[in-house]
């Protein structure tokens, strides 16, 4: 049931930026009828800004949006929007546009062309250092680089549901790594247990969480307990503690603000699709370009609207992206273009062009890649097979079922069957 | 402006042809390097190609070997073995370089490996720790200890040490180094007497174990060991830490960055990895080669691939410096006769396999904020 | 929906004067000739790049005859030439293990390891194709992009299970080798395929005489389909699947056709590859591969088999040409796809030929030519 739980909250954060990039590829879908392979490189683009952005905002102006002010996360998501929908807009201007009227397949090649100018220019050694850490080394440069990163923290790293049992004050144990309470302790099977306190390190309040790492058991006062990770007693010494059962399912504040974020989003474009003239416009593009133009719709303008709504919705998740996942992977790293490419399989299942389905897409392919995960290795060891055998096969889950979906479906589970016409 | 384009796109194919009949004149020693200086692989191509330039920059600031410079030939193989096979037969047969430093990767270096082999000119491969790399013939080495050492120094200390007699581990199964060093850990890890408790896998591209964390979880394992890149083990170790798994982490030389310990903070407090050298042991060559490589690169931290590039470099210009000839049979005698080398990362002796026989360190992420501390040394055999 | 690539009528695809079997042939003789020629490049980094030219071609050619000629789209065509490659390089190696207890390369203008490098090559063209007319049965239902998307799913999932295999028996190692030969069917069913680290070790005897003589091979069968009734029909679906279908032309039969065709001479490029000297890993099956081979298809021009191969020429040498930009080569590389596709949309040749070409230029600068 755990396990259950555990695996469905990941794939509601995660099918929630799935959703999210699917939604970009289905506009684009949606008026230019092509697959847009560039998108994941915006997404990497977006993600990178977000680092740089992130890195400049605490090393060169030393705002720390942890804990205030919290709108730096706000400042860096809408400049990670403003980069991203910049670069989306010349992409369509300068590589799309010429092409309106050519074939697919060269459309493709461009794309893919674009994809690979995005990734090369994005992996160029840093030329130029726009921030550094306090000794000097950079912290970020543009272009982006060919190293992994680490992301510094913009959310506090809460877990939501997790139970105050006691507060009580703390002492160092015998040694480094230990701890003892001022009150008994009893350890359930199966559950964890941490101390919360706040000390100061570098002249700065710093909240800290320690894990007991004993087994289940009834621990009197004064007990040596080990944790992870470890602090010297002299640092623990005398500070005020909270005792907190951690739950089974932990839920952390950047998951929730990941689907708040998304859902937001998605709402904000259900919205504007199908409430506003705009809207109107481009699924009247999506309809038939001509008919639109004749309509006295701007078709170009309306075509590099929805464009750049599509990479925006690439650069939220791209914002929200890091935050859960801090080692930022080097923007040629075939990763991305995986991440890319479950996006894509999303809306695709979901029915491309349609924007609910892009949305049921994205849910539903991760879904599939953490459960199959999950349940693929119990099914496939007790055929016999090696264990990891099912847990490696989490992309081949996906893209079966992409296969099987289409199958059964040729548009998708929501799409809209196209009428042949001579 | 379309004619223009076609012509020039012509013009450039014209150089490709006339490079065959220009040979550059051997006057100062060529060597070559192939690596994957861009696409996925690209840090380590290009940490491993900072290396190998320090090391030349140094000699030649010396004045070169007996009076001749070095100079180096590089070609980027974007991680494609097509495009390593090339740039080594270019190295080797256009470019005429005396011996070829590469690749990271075993896959592109076991790719490479026989077009050396066949032209009988050296070639030594910084970090590719799969056995089979020198076993392509008599010219290759390496710098490196192998799979089967590292990941029998991990069990050791595991079993011994830790006393953890109940290990996870968790592989890429699309990283041949991950699976190569993940099965000897498992080999030799039983054969110590441990218990392998869960296998867990995921494929190149994943960025959330939860799903394997969680079956991880339910086992129960003492450490749980991955042998990864440090991107990966970062993310793996927040989650980890935040699913209430607190069993150590266990782990290779793909560890060894500085990021490492930035991406997972507090997360991987307390983890240990086996590696070419601790970069907090007080050694004065260490010190040095950090030092030289920050002034030299913008203020970046050396990795354990920038160490090994270096490595490898200099011990094939005290190859070239103790050869009779440049010749390729003179100078592999040369490097097989390597012997207690004073490196960065340890004292290397080239043994009969012509691999590096090479203590192995065990490293432990100490401290707040975690930084790698010396904990033990396995020594080979 | 009515396919926007241009029109193509039988005029632009004019035959040329000479009996058709001859260019395609001529063509190779000029290339033989100019290899001859190249002699004293023997073993050198020219001929290891003409290898891979020639490889690229008959990848390319053989992608045409589904993308140019039959307009399917599909963005696997890396997975077959992976299996192509992996069932080729099996045999083989191990074929080399079992018969001549080592997997060296056996010296001689011809031998039993050729003898098995053929087989491998048939063996891994035929698996090819097997699997081409499974992944060719769903292009009755999809189409387009749908169609795509699956053939590029197809690739993954090649590329996942190669990884799974099992490591490959040591050629290096006597008692490994012995171990083999003594139950060589019992070490088979593991599928000793190498996984991630690629099979490896692969005797090099495909040279250029042999991946040249398949060249020609694949060109002249691409012909002979171009100017075929099947390949008419093939045009005919590319440009209205509804008008085809209506002038009695059995879709599903011709589009499973064009699939296999394509896939079987996909394998034998994979196959050569394998016995190029090159190691070949499950990545080779990937979606960025497919796409290497679609980019050479489209520069050349769809359908046009000689725009394929001189497509290959340019792909292959560009990026090596790049190399003194260093870490630019790509960014220039693709900023050249880019503008190639802006500027030339039809690529090299469009759908005509090199010889269809050729004598047009010349009739354009004669004023008062015969129309």
């Amino acid at each position: 049931m755990t396990e259950l739980l555990q695996t469905l909250t990941t794939t509601i954060a995660v099918g929630s930026l799935y959703a999210l990039l699917a939604l970009g590829y289905t506009l684009v879908y949606g008026v230019l009828k092509f697959i847009n392979f560039a998108h994941s490189d915006i997404f990497v683009l977006g993600a990178w800004t977000t680092f740089t952005a992130a890195n400049v905002l605490t090393d060169r102006l030393g705002i720390n949006p942890t804990q205030s002010p919290w709108w730096g996360a706000v400042l860096i998501l809408l400049l990670t929007i403003a980069v991203c929908a910049t670069v989306g807009y010349l992409i369509e201007r300068f590589a799309y546009r010429p092409l309106r009227k050519a074939p697919r397949l060269n459309v493709l090649i461009t794309a893919i062309g674009v994809s690979l100018l995005l990734q090369n220019l994005g992996q160029l050694n840093g030329r130029v250092t726009v921030a550094t850490d306090k000794d000097g080394r950079p912290t970020a440069t543009l272009p982006f680089g060919s190293t992994p990163r680490s992301m510094p923290p913009l959310l506090p790293d809460l877990v939501l549901n997790e139970t105050v049992l006691s507060q009580g004050t703390l002492a160092g144990g015998t040694q480094r790594g230990l701890v003892k309470l001022d009150q008994p302790l009893t350890m359930l099977d199966g559950r964890t247990y941490r101390i919360e306190f706040t000390r100061t390190a570098d002249g700065q309040p710093r909240r800290e969480v320690l894990a007991l790492t004993a087994t289940a058991g009834t621990f009197p006062p004064g007990t040596d307990l080990a944790t992870q990770p470890r602090r010297s007693p002299a640092e623990v010494d005398g500070l005020p503690y909270s005792l907190i059962r951690s739950p089974r399912v932990p839920i952390m504040l950047v998951d929730v603000v990941i689907v708040a974020v998304a859902i937001t989003l998605m709402l904000g474009l259900e919205f504007l699709v199908f409430r506003t003239r705009l809207g109107r416009a481009m699924r009247a593009l999506s309809f038939n370009i001509e008919n639109a133009a004749l309509m006295g719709i701007n078709v170009n303008a309306v075509i590099s609207f929805t464009f750049v709504l599509g990479t925006a919705l690439a650069a939220a998740a791209a914002f929200l992206y890091p935050l859960k996942y801090p080692g930022l992977n080097q923007p040629a790293h075939q990763i991305w273009v995986l991440l890319g490419l479950k996006a894509f399989i999303a809306a695709v299942v979901g029915g491309i062009g349609n924007i609910r389905g892009a949305v049921l897409g994205g849910f539903l392919i991760a879904g599939i890649e953490f459960f199959g995960t999950l349940y693929g290795d119990k099914l496939f060891i007790s055929l016999g097979a090696r264990p990891g055998l099912g847990t490696s096969l989490a992309d081949v889950y996906v893209f079966s079922i992409l296969i099987l979906v289409l199958l059964v479906k040729p548009n998708g589970l929501l799409g809209s069957p196209v009428k042949e016409k001579v | 402006m379309r004619k223009a384009l076609l012509a020039l796109a012509t013009l450039a194919l014209i150089p490709c042809i006339a490079q065959a009949a220009a040979q550059p004149p051997a006057a100062p020693i060529t060597i070559g390097h192939y690596g994957s200086l861009t696409g996925s692989e690209a840090t380590f191509g290009q940490s491993t190609s900072n290396g190998i330039k320090l090391a030349i920059e140094q000699i030649n600031a010396k004045g070169g070997i007996n009076g001749q410079l070095i100079l180096l030939k590089e070609y980027d193989t974007k991680g494609d073995a097509k495009e390593a096979t090339l740039a080594v037969t270019r190295l080797v047969k256009s470019d005429k370089v005396v011996a070829v430093l590469g690749e990271v990767a075993s896959k592109l270096s076991l790719a490479a490996a026989p077009v050396c082999q066949e032209a009988q000119v050296p070639m030594i491969s910084p970090s590719s720790t799969n056995p089979r790399v020198t076993q392509a013939g008599d010219y290759i080495f390496r710098v490196c200890f192998i799979d089967p050492f590292q990941g029998l120094a991990g069990a050791k200390f595991a079993t011994g040490t830790l006393k953890a007699m109940n290990a996870a581990v968790l592989i890429d199964q699309a990283q041949a180094y991950a699976v190569g060093l993940g099965e000897q850990f498992q080999l030799n890890y039983t054969k110590l007497g441990g218990k392998i408790v869960s296998t867990q896998t995921y494929s190149g591209g994943a960025q959330d174990f939860t799903a394997q964390l969680t079956a991880i979880r339910t086992a129960k394992p003492d450490i749980i060991y991955i042998p990864g890149y440090y991107t990966d083990v970062g993310n793996i170790a927040v989650q980890a830490r935040k699913m209430g798994i607190t069993a150590p982490l266990l782990g290779g030389d793909g560890w060894d960055s500085a990021e490492l310990a930035k991406i997972a903070k507090d997360a991987i407090e307390g983890s240990y990895y086996t590696n070419h050298y601790a970069p907090d042991q007080p050694d004065a060559k260490v010190v040095q080669f950090i030092a030289d490589y920050r002034k030299a690169f913008g203020n970046q931290t050396p990795d354990g691939l920038a160490a090994l590039g270096y490595d490898a470099a200099n011990i094939l210009f005290a190859a070239i410096k103790n050869s009779k000839s440049l010749a390729g049979p003179d100078l592999r005698a040369a490097i097989a006769a390597t012997k207690d080398f004073p490196g960065v990362t340890g004292n290397i002796t080239l043994n009969k396999d012509r691999d590096a026989e090479k203590a192995c360190v065990v490293v432990e992420l100490a401290g707040d904020p975690p930084q790698p501390k010396y904990v033990t040394t396995v020594a080979p055999r | 929906m009515p396919s926007a690539l241009d029109a193509t009528t039988n005029a632009q695809l004019r035959r040329p004067n000479l009996p058709l079997i001859t260019l395609p042939w001529l063509a190779c003789a000029l290339l033989g000739l100019a290899m001859l020629m190249l002699g004293r490049f023997l073993g050198s980094y020219q001929e290891t790049l003409m290898q891979q030219v020639g490889i690229f071609a008959i990848a390319a050619v053989s992608l045409n005859i589904v993308n140019g000629l039959a307009g399917q789209f599909s963005m696997g065509h890396a997975g077959f030439m992976a299996v192509g490659a992996y069932v080729a390089a099996a045999t083989t190696y191990y074929g080399s293990l079992l018969h001549f207890n080592t997997a060296e390369l056996q010296p001689g203008l011809f031998n039993f390891g050729h003898v098995l490098m053929l087989i491998g090559l048939l063996a891994g063209a035929l698996v090819a194709a097997a699997l081409g007319y499974l992944v060719g049965l769903p292009s009755l239902r999809l189409r387009g992009d749908y169609l795509a998307i699956v053939t590029l799913g197809f690739g993954e999932i090649v590329r996942v299970l190669l990884q799974q295999t099992s490591p490959q028996v040591n050629g290096k190692d006597p008692a490994e080798i012995a171990a083999f030969t003594d139950a060589p069917l019992r070490t088979l069913a593991r599928i000793p395929l190498n996984g991630a680290l690629g099979f490896e070790g692969v005797p090099a005897y495909a040279t250029n005489l042999w991946i040249w003589t398949f060249v020609g091979i694949t060109c002249l069968a691409a012909y002979r389909i171009k100017e075929s009734s099947s390949g008419r029909a093939f045009l005919s679906i590319r440009e209205d699947e509804i008008a085809a279908r209506a002038m009695g032309i059995n879709l599903t039969k011709y589009k499973v056709r064009a699939f296999v065709l394509a896939a079987f001479f996909a394998g034998i490029a994979g196959g050569l590859l394998a016995h190029a000297g090159v190691t070949t890993s499950p990545i080779d099956a990937g979606f960025q591969r497919s796409f290497e081979i679609i980019i050479v298809v489209v520069l050349g021009g769809l359908g046009s088999i000689s725009g394929a191969v001189l497509a290959a020429i340019v792909f292959v040498l560009l990026p090596q040409v790049l190399h003194p930009i260093k870490d630019y080569r790509l960014v220039i590389f693709a900023l050249l796809l880019i503008s190639m596709m802006l500027l030339r949309p039809k690529g090299l040749f469009g759908v005509r030929e090199i010889w269809n070409i050729l004598p047009r230029r010349a009739a354009h600068t004669k004023p008062g030519a015969t129309p």
